[in-house]
């Protein structure tokens, strides 16, 4: 066993990770393990109202406190014009509330304390009198005529409305809809989430008085992209502004807004002359950074008797809190919704996207996904479900007479993605191999004579990931390509330095993997440092799973480029013409006579000592990659679940995930990321939401009331994979850190549905708790 | 309040120090101690992140005053490794791949390592009840239960090599 794995390629290889070293012995060093000299400490209070006029605000007893340094408010932050701040999706958002507070948990004034005990205590004496005003919290009447005007700060708002986005073709969608024979709809509301990652958010700002250097550590999952925007924001200068995030404790997206805090800590830090550590509580964290979803989608197949799909309708409304805070590709207003045609040969699709403001917290990150693809992914896939029964189908079989074939990629679909490539059928074959679909459904028929309720819910998925080709993806301007910069050193270790940046995906591993398969430097040799804009190259960071098809390719093209280099170098101490150089592995050996040799090694130290005159020294290099297309990453999954016919209770009984990524480079890894991501397909159908009353108080905002699942809770996975590789990255390799939160939900709820389908339930919205499931039963058996 | 001394052992060493009585375990540990394995990751003693063994017996210490643990002893991540040598459930964690972000992880291997203790061989069910009051938002856990059993299976090993 040792011996075969020590054979194999780099790449395909479970390496054991890096960076689990430091982390197994307590050593990791996030964000709140940095401590720095004279370093103060900020606290935030936040609005009890989600809506109200801000009367006044009296400081003097918090101001009193010993150990207070300094109270901040929105109008000692609007003299030095930093009040407000703009969105990642070119809207604007409050630092520090000035007129009226949107939301609850709005920030209205910080403290900053020579302790953090210190500062949570002058937050209490901080008397704010507000007028409440009237709230809206429901999207749908918030677009209603007369709601009151929650955005009035802007002037030219004069409702509620934040975008209105099409994709498609109305027309032929219409036409296709007229010949159809079967129409299926479902309304379904994707519920409100949170990422939670276990960390919260933070940042120590360090502006020295000195140098004006401004040095700010942040749980950032895209530090370039962040320096930039607060050189925007603060007219700082950007070369003076160093942003490092160090380890980061999860982020599924919630780490990639701008957060006031981050803006405040700062200022106060130049303001006073020392360091000054924001860390977020749970509270905070839930009640007022990026939350994801919100959704309310209508959606409408058209389908010929036989099940030939011949049309897609869907009208989608976006609840994005009181700011349009995704962080949103500026030309796809509801982010790569429109994907919503998924892994079908749809004739025809058109899309109505629209955006309202409530009185929420705002947001709209793609937790753990593409730019809303789980959302798009969910509709396309409960619709199919629903239509199969319309037609009395098998789901998969109606699945399966739609696929995009394999012969058609690139397959260019109606609202504009170019699939790079796939093998539908395939990965769906294995899942219901694997599953024992069909002894399932038998059993299933079994169960339903003596009264009992199994369910089996499949989802066979397309994602759109790695964002992204330049013509087409940016984030307030800044293209989305990443980069990678190798240096390798004259005793032929490397160290890889990249713009993206890991929260937990093993960047450290993975990527010191392709500079190995490509140039032979083993992994234990090759340090990946990422988060420090000062020592990386230029990036747009991790998320949407796009570090593999960017950043993994901006690493292999780098790792080309330098071997290229080292061929010449090679040519030059074996004193050979290049064209008589064969790579292999790890050297360049003279063609016919493998003895003749120069390990990476050998050229690494001439190259620094012997290299030929004309050339410059050295074996560096840097990449910015811009890819030619996103990456199209696939699979089935299949979820049989059993319900208990008395009290709506369920229990997964079977998960089979079967994941194609293209070529995996550490298929252990991988693994890991599938199974993660499950359990947060399984979190959002089974548990998780966040809930408002009719005031706006938020209902989720501590992790009593927000339920998350434990080990107890969550079911074991059973992973299989099929490899079709991405044609155009240098290593055939796609995203997958979030096809499982992408791809699962659906697949769960299709399975609580399936074993209630032949009462003629037809929906049940997530999560789809046990009470929500026992009143379809009822509703079901009573009508 | 006045402040009040106590006296802990940590990780096996004496560790003394004047406290206010109000300051959490968890706090005393990162910041009077400076060890930082210890974690903080909600305010309602739901995460876990910053579970630490009291006397052998896995706690919250976002759920006890310092002064609580005084006279006591504490074992924190850093604590599990001794003499250099890494604690089976760590290297279990690196060898199942246990871990992402890494940030429960402290939490989630002193369950495992108190566990052990207790119960040599634990099937998937007992590991998956032991960790239950902690979460993990990368893993799925999966790979957790994995991790605590190849450390089982490890323990074992130099049992039996020790006896034999």
């Amino acid at each position: 066993m040792a011996v075969e794995e020590k054979e194999m390629p780099w790449v395909g290889r479970s390496v054991k990770r890096k960076e689990d070293d430091r982390f197994v012995r307590g050593g990791g060093n996030y964000l709140d393990d940095i401590r720095l000299a004279n370093m103060l400490h900020m606290a935030i209070l936040r609005s009890p109202f989600a809506h109200a006029r801000i009367e006044s605000i009296d400081t003097s007893a918090a101001e009193a406190v010993e150990g207070v340094v300094a109270v901040v408010t929105g109008e000692l932050l609007a003299e030095h014009k930093l009040a407000w701040m703009p969105t990642l999706s070119g809207d604007t958002q409050a630092v520090l509330a000035t007129d009226k507070v949107r939301f609850q948990g709005q920030e209205v004034a910080c403290v900053v304390a020579t302790d953090p005990y210190v500062a949570h205590d002058a937050l209490e004496l901080i008397d704010v009198e507000y007028e409440p005003l009237p709230v809206v919290v429901d999207p749908k009447k918030a677009v209603e005529d007369g709601a009151p005007i929650i955005r009035d700060d802007k002037e030219d708002q004069k409702d509620n409305r934040i975008y209105h986005w099409e994709a498609g073709d109305k027309e032929s969608t219409d036409r296709a809809f007229s010949e159809a024979d079967v129409v299926v709809e479902l309304d379904t509301h994707y519920p409100r989430s949170h990422p939670a990652p276990l960390e919260c958010c933070g940042c120590i700002a360090d502006v020295n008085p000195a140098t004006s250097k401004t040095m700010i550590y942040m749980t950032s999952q895209a530090p370039h992209a962040i320096r930039t925007v607060f050189a925007l924001v603060t007219g700082l200068p950007e070369q003076n502004i160093q942003i490092i995030s160090p380890d980061i404790g999860g982020g599924f997206g919630n780490k990639v807004p701008v957060y006031p805090g981050y803006v405040v800590a700062t200022a106060a830090s130049l303001l006073i002359g020392q360091p000054v550590k924001w860390i977020e509580d749970r509270t905070g964290n839930l009640a007022s950074t990026g939350f994801a979803r919100d959704f309310h989608m209508h959606g409408e197949l058209a389908l010929k008797q036989d099940g030939t799909m011949l049309g897609l309708r869907v009208g989608m409304l976006s609840d994005q809190g009181y700011a349009y805070a995704d962080a949103q590709p500026s030309k796809f207003k509801a982010g790569l919704f429109h994907v919503v045609t998924g892994s079908y040969d749809m004739p025809a699709a058109h899309v109505v996207t629209d955006g309202a403001y409530t009185n929420k917290a705002p947001g709209g990150v793609a937790y753990r996904c593409s730019f809303r693809i789980t959302e798009a992914s969910f509709l396309i896939e409960r619709l199919v479900q629903n239509a199969a029964y319309e037609l009395g189908m098998e789901p998969v079989e109606l699945r399966r007479r739609n696929f995009v074939r394999p012969e058609q990629f690139p397959y260019t679909s109606v609202t504009g993605f170019v699939y790079d490539s796939g093998e539908y059928a395939k990965a769906l074959d294995v899942a219901l191999e694997k599953s024992g679909y069909e002894q399932l459904r038998a059993e299933q028929e079994r169960l339903r004579a003596e009264g009992r309720l199994l369910g089996i819910g499949v989802a066979s998925f397309t994602e759109a990931v790695g964002a992204g080709p330049s013509r087409d993806y940016d984030i307030l301007g800044i293209k989305m390509f990443d980069s990678a910069e190798l240096r390798i050193h004259p005793t032929g270790k490397a160290i890889l330095k990249l713009g993206v940046k890991s929260q937990g995906q093993g960047h450290e591993t993975t990527f010191a993997q392709i500079v190995a398969g490509e140039l032979g430097i083993p992994p234990e040799d090759v340090t990946v440092q990422e988060g420090d804009t000062d020592n990386t190259p230029y990036g747009l960071g991790t998320y949407a799973s796009r570090s593999t098809p960017t950043g993994g390719a901006a690493t292999a093209v780098v790792a080309r480029k330098l071997r290229d280099k080292a061929k010449q170098i090679a040519a030059h101490t074996l004193e050979v013409s290049a064209d008589d150089l064969e790579w292999e592995g790890d050297r360049f050996y003279v063609k016919g006579a493998p003895e003749q040799a120069a390990t990476i090694q050998d050229i690494a130290f001439a190259a620094y000592t012997n290299h030929p005159q004309g050339m410059e020294a050295g074996l560096e290099g840097v990449t910015y990659y811009d890819p030619p297309n996103l990456t199209y990453p696939f699979g089935t999954y299949v979820v049989a679940v059993e319900v208990d016919a008395q009290t709506g209770e369920w229990k997964v009984r079977k998960v089979v995930a079967v994941d194609d990524c293209g070529v995996r480079i550490n298929p252990m890894i991988v693994e890991g990321q599938i199974m993660g991501g499950l359990t947060e397909g399984f979190a959002m159908s089974a548990m998780q939401q966040i809930t408002f009353d009719e005031d706006g108080n938020c209902m989720g905002s501590n992790f009593i009331d927000y339920l998350l699942p434990t080990a107890w809770e969550t079911p074991t996975f059973e992973l299989h994979a099929t490899v079709t590789p991405s044609p155009h990255h240098p290593i055939g390799a796609k995203g997958v850190g979030e096809s499982a939160t992408v791809g699962s939900p659906a697949a769960f709820a299709n399975a609580v549905v399936d074993a209630l389908a032949h009462l003629g339930v037809r929906n049940i919205d997530m999560p789809l708790t046990s009470g929500k499931v026992w009143e379809a039963m009822q509703q079901a058996r009573s009508s | 309040m006045e402040n009040k001394t106590i006296s802990v052992t940590v990780n096996g060493g004496s560790k003394a120090s004047e406290v206010e009585p109000r300051r959490l375990l968890v706090h005393w540990i990162r910041e009077a101690l400076g060890l930082t394995g210890t974690h903080v990751g909600c305010d309602t003693s739901s995460c876990g992140a910053c579970t630490v063994l009291l006397d052998g017996t896995p706690v919250k210490s976002c759920t006890m005053f310092a002064v609580q643990a005084d006279g006591r002893e504490v074992t924190t991540v850093e604590g599990l490794q001794q003499g250099g040598k890494l604690h089976p459930v760590q290297e279990g964690f690196k060898e199942e791949h246990g871990l992402q972000c890494g940030f429960c992880t402290p939490g989630m291997m002193l369950l495992g390592a108190a566990l052990l203790e207790e119960n040599p061989d634990p099937s998937e069910e007992d590991v998956r009840w032991a960790i239950s009051g902690n979460l993990c938002r990368c893993t799925g856990y999966q790979n957790i239960v994995k991790s605590v059993q190849w450390a089982a299976r490890k323990a074992a090993s130099e049992q039996s090599g020790v006896n034999a």
